[in-house]
């Protein structure tokens, strides 16, 4: 009997605000422990939270480039439960008003692009978070940091219409895509600013019910979801096939095991107790607002992605990587209006340039590079000044000291030669140098020719015409 | 030294006047509150922490101020007590709790804030029931406070101290706050007057929350126009509160001596029927007749739910309740047990020493209330009954401007009389709660006494943000009944 996987995916994205959601902290990484907080962030007597603009102008961002349905009036409501890093003994969030529901985001999968429907976005703060690891963990105390407190998240979940850890992972990376190209979150699973949480249940195909889920928590890369997923839809066949029943109850994935393993279950489970936050009045949101936030909504990935597909004819792959960062997308889109040999300019981006700022874990804004750079090589490649081979060495020193390519060949003397009677003279005397190969190839291994190409380039020092050499040695060792 | 030994007999309007003149020295004032506190606070309890040192070197200030021509308009100097539910900076705040017995905050409740602002001494801390969770501030933490008129008597709560303080001439003014009630019943069986203004009008800000959509603080003072220079000090809109209204304060003072000639005032008919002692029936319907011979309009209307008002209270408060004082919970401020082995031990038995027996009562409600399964049944029926309670009011204000109440069905009781009996206590609000329900302001002021002399109040409800309504009222009402005064050694009536 086949299986067929029924994923929800529930994120949690940390939203790029300078204050946090309900009071005037700053929302900075990295300060000493306890130093962004004020009497409201740590839940003292008699405070109230007051609501941040701008985090309501970012849910709206991300509402609208999902195509959500705003609401015009959302309830802020409380999640009652005790924990240290919680300061009121409840979280701030929304339950049965959400800001947006509604929305979708599309994949591209192997069998052609898929909606996923977005069941609601909403608002809600953080938690602090409890320091009982390394140095503490020997101690009979835990700290607490309250610096994240009250930073404020959005909320996206998906409806279960994810049937495959790489449909997962697609939905992931491209909602991570979107937050990132709307500037309203970093998008870095590893460092906790893009989190998410699996529903995970299996079914017999054609089946139209549901069978019983299972949470997933605690994944924090995107191929760590995959494989959370991957096992959780494996282990739970596996639980059916042998006559068993999969239990409602919250896994972990075990990063270091590979598997998840079961945290509580149902009977465990809270009763939240929310109700509607009396501290806080109904958010009201007009035309105006929505029309506001509307106008700075830039061109999202997939459009991009398509456009690019189809404005400079380079393939999907291309387009894909180009338009993982709104930077990169930029940035490649200028080089082309320089220099129209988008698929070059593409293939340079995608290899040389992307490896340099993975390596450097920079952004390409922060290089030296221009897209004038980039345009430059390319530019100097198609016209047969350089070889490819020079390109590459002369985009190094390029990325290493922002100097304009032009000027580097020709100060560096890297002009490639073009000069047949030079390059036959060349060519003449490694063949000469060779008599062995020569006769190699003569006797029809053609495959020789590398051989001879290789040495002629190394005679002029790489500089030779790459075309030509080929040609002039075909035509001196033909018999 | 005449003169001193009558200065806590002045309204507060009086003694700012005085001052003003530099007739008496805001340090003078002061010492003399101070010394009064001294001498016949221990048996009346009504504060929790005095304030000896701090409270002169501010008087002295004050005075300093005033030498030097800045007046910080018609409080400035005047010594006042406050509820010891506002957020004092540096200054202990326990909310009447062994929770908070040891909580010193780190920051201002805008309600002090802004009566500092205006030039008052604060004299202290005043007793409260447990988180205001209570009708004889017999709740609190550091004891009962008694009723100056009786002493074997409560002062009605949870603003107890604050009335009592008023009442035995302890301070000349105070602000408490109102949830059900609590500034308008212990008003009315001290003999004070006490406001609750409309549910948005004064900013909760630092005001420790029991239930957030009922709280709102007010004056306990000895007359109708010290209510309104109070209110007048505490109002506005506070952005830190996004519940405060941004309606501009009235110079509420200017209402007070208006002929009351036309003004339409309702009789709710579900406010007069059984369980009202005889007397307080007798006496509300004298200031009834009272406000006909000064020209009101008398009519009867109806508030048809107001008999689900206590029980719709009895769901909303506790559930807000319920989770509003989750925060204490030993981690970060306030009391904390020892002994515990593990985080669960600690809570627990942090909140099983910390809280007093109604305070968890009320938790216990409020929990249950918002329970998965429970919800709708209780907190969302709850909210639709308000809905209804809030209409009930708003039809009944197309026919007239304001309304007419007794404030307590009863007089005061006596010291531990209704503690066993919580049902009976919860009925001591019963007139005051369907206000905070509708978020409407209301005012209660002494209008008679019992058998036993004790005083009876008078409940006067208005519309949203027409404070201005009862005072005017209540002002005219009181120039023919006339103030109450303040209570003797034997707690029989002194003469000023």
């Amino acid at each position: 009997m086949g299986f067929e996987a029924v994923i929800g995916l529930e994120v949690h994205a940390q939203l790029k605000t300078d204050s946090k959601i309900f009071c005037a902290c700053p929302t900075a990484f990295g300060m000493r422990a306890n130093s962004n907080t004020c009497p409201v962030c740590t839940g003292q007597p008699g405070v109230l939270p007051v609501l941040n603009r701008k985090v309501v102008d970012f849910a709206l961002k991300a509402a609208l480039a999902t195509e959500s349905t705003i609401r015009r009036e959302s309830i802020f409501a409380r999640k009652n439960y005790f924990y240290p890093d919680l300061p009121k003994g409840y979280q701030i969030s929304q339950y049965e008003l959400p800001i947006a529901e509604g929305g979708f985001i599309e994949i591209d999968t192997k069998e052609g692009r898929k909606r996923i429907n977005l069941t609601r976005i909403h608002m809600e703060e953080d938690a602090g978070k409890l320091l009982h690891e390394a140095e503490f963990e020997q101690s009979h105390f835990s700290l607490v940091d309250f610096n994240r407190t009250a930073v404020p998240l959005l909320e996206i979940v998906s409806e279960p219409e994810i049937r495959s850890p790489e449909e997962g992972g697609a939905y992931l990376r491209m909602l991570r895509d979107i937050l990132v190209y709307l500037d309203i979150c970093d998008g870095n699973m590893e460092e906790g600013s893009f989190r998410c949480d699996a529903n995970v249940s299996v079914r017999p195909r054609g089946q139209s019910t549901f069978g019983t889920k299972t949470e997933l928590k605690n994944m924090n890369s995107f191929r760590n979801v995959e494989k959370a997923l991957e096992y959780e839809i494996g282990r739970q066949i596996r639980v059916i096939d042998e006559g068993g029943e999969v239990i409602q109850e919250t896994r972990l994935w075990d990063v270091a095991a590979d598997k998840t393993v079961s945290m509580r279950t149902k009977e465990e489970a809270h009763d939240y107790r929310y109700f509607p936050d009396p501290d806080l009045v109904p958010l009201e949101i007009d035309e105006g607002w929505i029309g506001k936030i509307r106008e700075s909504i830039p061109e999202l990935p997939l459009a991009k992605r398509d456009r690019f597909q189809r404005e400079y004819s380079i393939p999907a792959y291309d387009s894909e990587i180009l338009c993982q960062s709104r930077a990169l997308a930029d940035f490649f889109e200028a080089a082309v209006a320089m220099h129209g040999n988008a698929k070059a300019i593409s293939n340079l981006l995608m290899t040389e340039v992307l490896r340099e700022l993975n390596r450097d874990r920079v952004d390409i804004t922060e290089t030296k590079l221009t897209p004038a750079h980039i345009a430059g090589i390319v530019k100097a490649t198609d016209d047969g000044v350089i070889s490819g081979k020079i390109g590459k060495e002369i985009f190094q020193i390029v990325y290493q000291t922002g100097d304009d390519p032009v000027k580097i060949i020709e100060e560096k003397g890297l002009r490639q030669v073009s000069d047949e009677a030079a390059i036959e003279k060349i060519a003449q005397k490694v063949i000469d140098d060779h008599p062995g190969e020569a006769m190699t190839y003569r006797e029809g291994k053609k495959g020789v020719l590398g051989f001879f190409v290789g040495q002629v380039m190394k005679g002029t020092k790489g500089k030779a015409n790459p075309a030509l050499v080929n040609e002039i040695l075909k035509k001196l060792l033909e018999p | 030294m005449g003169r001193t030994m009558e200065l806590h007999h002045l309204t507060l309007e009086d003694l700012a006047a005085y001052l003003r003149r530099k007739e008496v020295t805001s340090r003078e004032v002061t010492e003399h509150y101070l010394s009064r506190i001294h001498t016949h606070d221990e048996e009346i309890h009504s504060y929790v922490t005095v304030l000896h040192d701090e409270a002169i070197r501010r008087a002295d200030e004050m005075d300093a101020a005033l030498l030097r021509g800045e007046v910080r308009g018609p409080r400035h100097g005047v010594p006042i007590g406050l509820k010891d539910i506002f957020c004092t900076g540096g200054i202990l705040t326990t909310c009447g709790s062994r929770i908070l017995s040891n909580f010193v905050p780190p920051y201002d409740s805008t309600v002090y804030r802004k009566l500092a602002d205006a030039g008052t001494v604060l004299l202290g801390k005043q007793n409260m029931d447990e988180f205001a969770m209570g009708s004889s501030t017999e709740t609190s933490h550091f004891g009962a406070t008694k009723n100056p008129w009786d002493r074997g008597r409560i002062p009605g709560g949870s603003s107890g101290g604050s009335a009592a303080a008023v009442a035995a001439g302890l301070c000349p003014a105070a602000v408490g706050t109102d949830t059900g009630g609590s500034i308008r019943q212990p008003a009315s069986l001290c003999g004070a007057v006490g406001m609750k203004p409309t549910y948005g009008r004064v900013s909760r800000f630092g005001m420790i929350a029991f239930a957030s959509s009922l709280d709102q603080a007010g004056p306990i003072t000895k007359t109708v126009k010290d209510a309104a220079i109070l209110l007048e000090a505490i109002s506005g809109y506070d952005p830190k509160d996004s519940t405060s209204v941004d309606v501009g304060v009235p110079p509420y003072r200017e209402w007070c001596g208006r002929e009351l000639t036309g003004t339409r005032v309702g009789i709710p008919k579900e406010y007069f029927v059984g369980g009202i002692q005889p007397e307080v029936d007798r006496e509300v319907k004298r200031a009834i007749a009272a406000l006909e011979r000064l020209g009101c309009e008398i009519v009867e209307v109806s508030l048809p739910h107001t008999d689900y008002a206590l029980a719709c209270y009895y769901i909303v408060a506790p559930a807000e309740a319920s989770s509003n004082l989750a925060r204490y919970d030993g981690v970060r401020y306030g009391y904390r047990s020892e002994g515990h082995s593990d985080l669960i031990g600690m809570y627990r038995q942090t909140r099983a020493d910390g809280f007093g027996v109604e305070v968890k009562r009320r938790i216990m409600l409020g929990t249950y209330a918002l329970s998965a399964g429970y919800y709708d049944a209780f907190y969302g029926k709850a909210l639709r009954v308000r809905t209804l309670i809030k209409r009930d009011f708003l039809e009944a204000f197309n026919a007239v401007d304001v309304l007419v109440t007794p404030t307590s069905p009863t007089t005061a009781f006596r010291l531990g009389e209704k503690t066993e009996d919580p049902l009976t206590m919860y009925l001591s609000d019963v007139f005051t709660i369907p206000t905070n329900l509708a978020g409407l302001p209301g005012i209660s002021l002494p209008c008679g006494r019992d058998e036993e002399n004790l005083p009876v109040g008078v409940q006067i409800i208005g519309k949203h943000f027409r404070e201005e309504d009862l005072i005017m009222v209540a002002s005219a009402l009181e120039s023919v009944l006339g103030a109450f005064g303040v209570a003797g050694e034997s707690g029989a009536r002194e003469e000023s």
